[in-house]
């Protein structure tokens, strides 16, 4: 009979954990129609990978874009999250259901968006669509733009300025999920440290999943284990590429008086570490809002142009976050090396 | 005494409920789910009305959209998916056996069956069946460490499994790499095996409905059948072989097994084997016909769903295919939701109260059988019996 307690228990818990797993967010809002009805009106349907909006990172970036266009433009829109345990089938389908419902203009956010919207663009020929950080940088058809981000370039000048700054010699690198979009972040962060300090000392890249478990980009608790592992190694700066789980990457690094990098967005300004915010040296900004928001405006003013769009150092796609003047006695050596990238004397690698 | 008798041969709630044990007459068998799921619908709408959405355009929006072609397409190979893994997991149940592992099986089974798949180059029929088989023997042989560790050092196979879930994932990520089974793909976001070749792929079964007048858009599973033959060994073995009955019966009762000479250490090693070698399947119709890869897009969390949908289907093979069919027609028009303002996570909620209403009812209805029995077993007793009929009055 114990055993029997124990059994429906799990049995129980794997359906709730199934549950859990299958219920993702959604949401649907629609405002802009009060500004005027001289002009038309633009649907904006937005899907998500899984994590959806509130990831406090890449996923919310691209949310806010498209609330920036709702605030600018006369749009109305619709955002739908993934489910994990979904095939490329549903990704069609969910960009179908958009398109099918008179949207004319189609997000699809990840890389996992990306042979769906290939193949869906071509039966919706008069409705837009953007991938967001497009695979391999490929995309196919007359009404398909593909967002690609250089993540590597901008993990570089963060990487010099957390090799500037560190007292230790030592700095801390920590991934969300072990996956090679991670890896360009930790490629160049590791690259740019060894060049603005050489002889520093990099610690091995600490990812908190592994795929398909993408509690590494979602839960802080994981963040905060992982950082006092690094903080234990001696590293006194740690850049985090963990979506919300780098909350608690950054909120334990601030309470040892280090230094952490932020991701994506500029993390100086989020209301989740507002009490960590002294401690944020800069942040790795990854403007997903900036290529959503263009991309809408592109489309509302007909200068809609299809192919790939490349977001790197050079227009400021991705770069670094001076907010907080932390790095403003190095910014000169930053702003030196972002120019040699730009230029192209330095190479970032990648891999 | 008779009373201790009679609720000793009844299996405490819990094992009845898990082994999907139910009324016997053929009218509450048929009403009980009915009942259930009017029930659970008229609660949704309730919890519908509740988040101030119209329950009724709400649920004819649903339906609106989930009998689409696109969308019966979709439906269907969700299905697929959801039954080859319930069916997993209900052999295991048969059994009293909590094989929680299937996600680990399938996965593991999936991503070195690709990568064989993709490695081997073998005409027509000889490729599928290398990768199906292949897989099949992989998920076996991972279940069979739970089944072995269970019989011989007494480990739960509710822990062994759980864990070797996580110890699949980590094993996943550290072979799907570009320096060992993972193909290289300069400045890619994925990481892939080598796609499976042409000759290597189970074409869509679009063809062969269409020739039954039955003509449907995008890809149906060509795998699907496979699903279908599953259910009916599932059925057959179960009910209509030795290996059957001693399974059910050592799930039933184990002395009572042990007593009639089956070996219980051996069922719970075969059980499990058998188990993770239908969690071996659950990737294949995806694998071999939409994906041909193994990548990071492989839908994961399969396995637990299919705990959800075997318990849901009573553990029968048929039960567990209007149960899969049900769940993936939830999952599958969750989408559309939003469209009458309702977050989707209420879908999460129907299916909760789907599953909890079916056990429910059902095990209302058991019992109000079973007494309804012993009062008519009572009453024929007391009309046969004089003695008995002094005693009852």
């Amino acid at each position: 009979m114990r055993l029997g307690v124990k059994s429906t228990l799990v049995a129980v818990t794997g359906a709730a954990l199934m549950l859990g797993a299958s219920a993702c967010g959604g949401a649907k809002t629609t405002s802009g129609g009060d500004d005027g009805g001289d002009k038309k009106t633009i649907k904006v349907g937005l899907a998500f990978d899984i994590g959806g909006r509130g990831d406090q990172s890449f996923n919310d970036s691209a949310a806010a874009g498209l609330d920036k266009a709702k605030a600018d433009f006369n749009v109305q829109t619709e955002d739908i999250s993934a489910k994990p345990d979904e095939p490329d089938a549903d990704k069609e389908a969910r960009l179908k259901l958009l398109a099918g419902k008179g949207y004319q203009v189609v997000i699809g956010v990840g890389f996992a968006y990306t042979n769906a919207v290939n193949k869906v663009a071509k039966d919706y020929p008069n409705t837009k669509f953007l991938v967001v950080d497009a695979d391999q940088c490929k995309v196919e058809g007359a009404n398909v733009l593909g967002a690609c981000f250089a993540e590597a370039q901008g993990s570089y000048l963060v990487g010099a300025a957390a090799a500037l700054k560190s007292k230790t010699g030592t700095v801390g690198f920590i991934g969300g999920v072990n996956v090679p979009l991670i890896h360009k972040f930790y490629a160049g962060y590791k690259a740019g440290a060894e060049k603005a300090k050489p002889g520093i000392k990099v610690l091995p890249a600490k990812y908190l999943t592994q795929p398909p478990n993408f509690e590494g980009f979602q839960n802080p608790a994981l963040g905060t284990e992982a950082a006092k592992g690094q903080l234990d190694q001696n590293a006194d700066v740690i850049y985090h590429a963990a979506g919300g789980a780098g909350i608690g990457v950054i909120k334990t690094v601030a309470a040892a008086k280090k230094w952490a990098i932020g991701v994506d967005s500029d993390q100086y300004n989020q209301p989740a570490v507002a009490e960590a915010k002294e401690q944020i040296l800069t942040s790795m900004l990854k403007r997903v809002d900036v290529a959503v928001y263009d991309f809408i405006k592109s489309v509302g003013d007909g200068t809609f142009k299809s192919g790939t769009k490349q977001f790197d150092l050079s227009n400021d796609g991705v770069g670094y976050a001076p907010t907080g003047g932390k790095v403003d006695d190095i910014k000169t050596q930053l702003d030196d090396l972002k120019k040699q990238i730009v230029d192209g004397k330095i190479q970032v690698p990648a891999k | 005494m008779t009373d201790t008798k009679d609720t000793s041969a009844q299996p405490p709630a819990w094992q009845a409920i898990l082994r999907g044990l139910g009324p016997r007459g053929l009218l509450p068998k048929i009403g009980a789910p009915l009942l259930a799921l009017a029930i659970s619908l008229l609660i949704t709408m309730g919890l519908l009305r509740l988040t101030g959405a119209d329950p009724i355009s709400a649920i004819q929006g649903m339906i609106d959209y989930g009998t689409t072609e696109n969308s019966i397409v979709d439906i269907l190979n969700r299905a697929t998916r959801y039954y080859l893994s319930a069916v997993a997991v209900a052999i295991g149940f048969r059994m009293g056996l909590l094989n929680i592992g299937v996600d680990g099986q399938y996965r593991l089974a999936a991503m070195l069956a690709a990568a064989l798949g993709g490695a081997v180059v073998l005409p027509a029929p000889f490729g599928q069946m290398l990768v199906i088989v292949a897989a099949m023997l992989v998920g076996g042989l991972w279940a069979a460490i739970a089944g072995i560790l269970k019989v011989t050092r007494g480990v739960s196979e509710v822990l062994s499994t759980i864990m070797l879930n996580a110890i699949a994932t980590g094993l996943i990520a550290y072979l799907l790499n570009d320096q060992r089974l993972a193909e290289e793909r300069p400045g890619s976001n994925n990481v892939a095996t080598a796609a499976i070749p042409e000759s290597g792929r189970v074409g869509p079964l679009n063809g062969f409905l269409s020739s039954l007048g039955i003509d449907l858009p995008g890809q149906v599973y060509g795998l699907l059948p496979v699903a279908i033959v599953v259910g009916v060994v599932f059925w057959v073995v179960i009910n209509h072989t030795r290996f059957g009955f001693d399974l059910r019966i050592s799930g039933l009762s184990p002395s009572a097994a042990q007593a009639s000479g089956v070996s219980a250490k051996r069922m719970v090693v075969v059980t499990m084997i058998a188990s993770g070698a239908v969690a071996g399947l659950i990737g294949m119709p995806e694998l071999l016909g939409a994906s041909y890869e193994y990548s990071l897009n492989f839908p994961a969390g399969l396995g637990f769903t299919g705990i959800t949908v075997a318990l849901l289907g009573r553990n029968h093979p048929l039960g567990i295919a209007f149960a899969a069919l049900l769940f993936a027609f939830l999952d599958q028009t969750s989408d559309v939701l939003q469209e009458v303002d309702v977050p989707k996570e209420i879908v999460g909620v129907m299916q909760g109260i789907v599953v909890l209403t079916v056990v429910i009812v059902y095990e209302l209805v058991r019992r109000w059988e079973i007494r309804s029995q012993q009062r008519a077993v009572a009453s024929e007793l007391a009309t046969g019996h004089d003695l008995a009929k002094e005693g009852t009055s």
